[in-house]
This record gives structure tokens, sequence and C-alpha cells, in this order.
């Protein structure tokens, strides 16, 4: 259990230190300190706030917007499915739960073996990201308003490998680098004819085709 | 987007989130455990992120451009392969793109 929490604390820190960049990348795309500390306090869930961020930066629409932050939350339910009868909670402490269940705390409680040190890894990994998300997000945001010309520092690149580096452990089956080929390719055909935030929703349009017509279990991990 | 708008974008999409959050802990586990549906989600997640990561890279507006952003991205790619942690990838993308248009480029 002891080190169920140790683990926790040390992807809390790593996940946490990266809300740095969310933070600067934000007001930069023109979101309010105010607004981009909502978005982690409340939206919470580290790919969806860089998604609705990028696509506020292109001039896409409200509902782009959404709709893109939502889709990349989906993973979140499937994770509180897999979570909730580990942790076995109910009144406040299962909406707390819930707000913090992520990529992150999701990891660390199913890598543990014994019941009582499912639930100190997904609290220690959900509280500490939690408070290090939102502390290194302001931090980020207030260093973001200062500096001036994003250009000039690079931060529009940052968000391209931000995104790289999310998706990047996720691209070990020859299934997901198959839809990475097809996500590359429709984004780019899209670009130039749709309004910003429709690509990406095209590509993940894609995925969903997919992912209901391919064939159960074939190429899956054959990596 | 005007602020009220931005505003309403992000509680809008905060609620989503939320929403999502607690249906997965209230709904019985087996709806959400068929093949089919853990297979498309994980799917639609790589879909959207490489996307984002092409959007970012090389979309200005409605134009598809090569700039400072395509060797910055390709910096981040190879620290990932060296498995550098989260927080130097972006930076070292920074950097990089930084310093492109300080010699002038991109």
């Amino acid at each position: 259990m002891r080190s169920a929490v140790r683990q926790g604390v040390s992807v809390a820190v790593a996940t946490g230190l990266y809300g740095i960049s969310f933070g600067a990348l934000s007001v930069v795309a023109g979101v309010s300190v105010a607004q981009t500390m909502a978005l982690s306090l409340l939206l919470f869930s580290g790919g969806s706030q860089f998604a609705l961020i990028g696509v506020v930066a292109a001039g896409g629409s409200p509902l782009a917007a959404v709709a893109t932050s939502t889709l990349l939350g989906v993973r979140n339910m499937l994770y509180g499915a897999v979570v909730a009868p580990l942790l076995d909670l109910g009144g406040w402490r299962r909406l707390a739960a819930a707000q913090v269940t992520i990529d992150e705390s999701t990891a660390v409680a199913v890598g543990q073996r014994e019941p009582a040190a499912v639930r100190a890894g997904f609290w220690a990994t959900g509280i500490g990201v939690f408070v290090l998300w939102n502390a290194f997000t302001l931090a980020g945001a207030l260093a973001g308003d200062a500096l001036g010309d994003p250009r000039a520092w690079g931060l529009d690149a940052a968000a391209g490998a931000a995104f790289l580096a999310l998706v990047w452990p996720r691209l070990a089956a020859r299934r997901a680098q198959v839809v990475a080929g097809i996500a590359v390719v429709v984004s780019l055909a899209l670009v130039p004819v749709t309004p910003a935030g429709i690509p990406v929703l095209g590509a993940a349009a894609a995925a969903i085709v997919v992912g209901l017509v391919a064939r159960p279990r074939l190429p899956e991990g054959a990596a | 987007m005007s602020t009220a708008l931005l505003w309403v974008t992000v509680l809008v999409a905060s609620l989503a989130s939320f929403g999502l959050k607690l249906a997965g802990h209230l709904v019985p586990q087996h709806w959400l455990a068929t093949d089919r549906v853990q297979r498309t989600s994980t799917l639609v997640t790589v879909a959207l992120l490489v996307s984002l990561v092409v959007v970012q890279t090389v979309a200005e507006g409605q134009a598809v451009v090569v700039d400072a952003r395509v060797p910055a991205l390709a910096v981040a790619a190879v620290a990932l392969a060296l498995r550098a942690p989260f927080i130097l990838v972006v930076v070292l993308a920074a950097a990089t793109a930084a310093g492109l248009r300080a010699l002038g480029w991109g």
C-alpha cells in the first residue's frame, strides 16, 4: 500500500508539472487566467483541456471545441466503469472519485494487487494530480500572460509536441498505428476545406467507423 | 470567441467531462465492457490526438504550411523515442521552434 502511494505521488509530480505548459498555452490561446483555472478545476482531463484550447486558438466554433473535448473524455467513462467496483464508494466520495477518474489514477489503481493498495493508489494519484495540475496550471497561466509573442517562444510548436506526447504511449498496437495514419490523411485533407475544429472531428469519425467495422482481435497488439 | 461565449464553452465542456466520468461510475460495468466499445473508444482517442498533432503543426487558418513547428515536432518525436519526460519533450519542441525563428526561419 505504501508503494501504491509512492507510485501515485511520483506520477502526480510528473503529470502536475506539465500543467505549466497547459496554463501557458491556454492564456496564449486567448483564454483568460480564470477560464484556464476553471478548465483545470472543473474539466480536469489533460487531453480534453489541451484540445479545447487548441480549437479555440485556431478560431474554431464553441460547438467544435466542446465536441472535441468531450469525445476525448469518453475514455474516462470507461475508466470509471473499471475503477468503480474496485473502489466501492457511495455518496459524495463517489462524486469526488468520478472527478479524479483520469488516465493516471486509473493506471496506478489497476496496477495494484491488494484492494487496499488499489484504493490508496487511486486516491493518492487522483488527488495528487488534481492539486499539482491546478497549482502548475496557475503558474503557467501567470507566466504565459507575461510572455508576449507566443511564436517567438515556440509555444505554438509546444502544443503539437504536447499532443504527440499524449498519443505516443497509445501507438503500440498495429490497429492504433493504422488509425493514426488515417487520422493524418483525413486531417490534412480537411484542413483546407473545413473550418477550424472540423478536421479533428473528421478524424474521430473515421476512427469510430474503423472501431465499429473492424474484426475483433485480429491485428490488435501485433505491432 | 467572446468572453461570455468562451465561458459557456468552458462550463459546458466541464459539465460534459464530469457527466462522462460519473456515468462510468454509475452504469453497470458490463454495459461498457464489450470489445467493440473498448476498441472504438481507444481508437477515437488515438485519432483525436493524432489529428490535433497535425492541425497544431501544419495548419495556419485553413492553409497547410511548413514552418518551424515541423522540425520542432521531429525533435519532440526523437525525445519521446528516447523516453524523455513530457515536460522536457514540450520544452525541447518550443526551444527548437524559437531557435529557428531567432535565426530567421519559419
